[in-house]
């Protein structure tokens, strides 16, 4: 998210920027990222959820062999 | 992010698929089969087929897929009723792009394009919004194809439209609900499955509460799962694991983007304009409350009062997709896959829909 206006906001998709809906995500801020769907951002990624996924996985992983 | 690019990572990807092939070997030598899967999400079996995962893994895991692929699962007759919606004077249809080549009984909404009708492939459904506002003299009419991903935002272009009080838009509801068709086919029992990819999508909005019906009412496990290679294989791990430890339980495994409790803001907007309705599904028939249409007090924008359409009897055609889409068969069973119908010349949606059965199986698994 770069830039929050009312309900919508300005978004960069790989390099590229669009106007996106805001209303499904009230708590969005600067710099979050966010999961986009017909022009919507529907929620917000949880930056803790996703490293703490792909720890456990690695784990999970390298503690079978 | 980088964590988020970790989730395609080639070398994390055969590792995981390593670890899924060993988890299938142990399920194969305390059951004597191979385990059965049902994805429910289009997307997924796009992705599954895409990465090879599910054709690397065609002789240890069975990967049904399901019917999660909205333009899939829509009755013919309503197609038909769709596409004939183009042919009306001062319309502007706008739809999803998925909708522009699924054939009808006498043809397509791309043919009609091409024969003069206004119609416009939009990716937001508040862009059809915007087109009624700037073409005032015009009905336009968007086709409100979608599961509960997308429903909330057909709500909410229902919405923009009463602020703007626009008299000239409205929307053809045809939506689908995932709970209401997997309760269907589980109480069929026509396919046995040992679990469930549950969509990650949908359960952004529905939340992952959603699916705990599925292992309280069904004993039936599944797991939440995210589409990039290493999330499709850690879901499927963690089912299998599921499976070998006799445990039977619904598993969020996308838990940076689904929610317990969904998205509240999504479901308001879903309660405040939308009610049940008894969908018709392809090869399925009437599933009572399975579908959301618009309230009574929102009637001036519901395409289906506004406008009159009648079409026949669907034509008769040798395509399953009605088969497909609730796993009983393969693309490869169906007579005509990948010889009368191809993603050039298809036959029924399952070959044209960027999350059709027929189009990931013609695309990624055809051996030649």
């Amino acid at each position: 998210m770069i830039k929050i206006e009312d309900d919508h906001a300005l978004v960069d998709v790989m390099g590229s920027r669009m106007y996106v809906g805001t209303i499904f995500v009230p708590d969005a801020k600067i710099d979050d990222y966010v999961l986009l769907h017909a022009g919507q951002a529907m929620t917000i990624v949880d930056e803790e959820y996703a490293k703490e996924s792909m720890t456990e996985w690695r784990n999970l992983l390298d503690d079978r062999t | 992010m980088i964590e988020l690019e970790r989730f395609s990572d080639p070398d994390l990807s055969r590792h995981s698929l390593e670890a899924v092939l060993e988890a299938a070997e142990k399920f194969k030598a305390a059951n004597g089969r191979s385990p059965v899967f049902m994805e429910v999400c289009g997307s997924h079996t796009m992705a599954l087929a895409k990465t090879g995962i599910k054709a690397r893994l065609k002789d240890h895991v069975r990967l049904i897929a399901g019917p999660g692929c909205p333009v899939c699962v829509t009755d013919q007759k309503s197609i038909d009723a769709m596409i004939a919606l183009s042919k009306g004077p001062d319309r502007i249809l706008c739809t999803f792009g998925d909708m522009m080549r699924v054939p009808g009984s006498k043809f397509t909404l791309m043919k009609a394009k091409t024969e003069g009708e206004d119609i416009r492939v939009v990716y937001s459904p508040l862009d059809s919004v915007k087109m009624a506002e700037e073409n005032p003299e015009k009905e336009v009419i968007f086709l409100g194809i979608g599961f509960e991903t997308t429903i909330p935002i057909l709500a909410l272009a229902i919405r923009e439209a009463e602020k703007k009080n626009l008299q000239n838009f409205s929307i053809w509801m045809t939506t689908k609900l995932v709970e209401p068709v997997l309760r269907t086919l589980l109480d069929a029992g026509e396919v046995k499955l040992d679990g469930f990819l549950l969509p990650g999508h949908v359960a952004i909005v529905s939340g992952k509460r959603s699916f705990d019906f599925l292992s309280k009412e069904y004993n039936m496990p599944g797991v939440i799962s995210g589409f990039e290679p290493v999330q499709l294989l850690s879901g499927m791990y963690k089912l299998l694991q599921l499976l070998l430890e006799k445990k039977v339980d619904i598993l969020n495994d996308y838990t940076y983007l689904v929610k317990d409790e969904g998205n509240l803001v999504a479901q308001k907007m879903l309660d405040d304009y939308l009610e049940p309705y008894d969908e018709v599904w392809r090869g399925m028939s009437t599933i009572p409350g399975s579908g959301l249409v618009l309230k009574e007090k929102y009637a001036s924008f519901d395409a289906k009062k506004k406008f009159n359409v009648s079409v026949g009897e669907p034509r008769k055609t040798k395509c399953r997709c009605g088969e497909i889409i609730k796993g009983t068969i393969t693309p490869e069973e169906c007579m005509l896959f990948a010889k009368g119908c191809t993603p050039t010349h298809p036959i029924g949606p399952c070959m044209v829909s960027t999350e059709g059965t027929c189009a990931a199986h013609y695309q990624y698994m055809r051996e030649d």
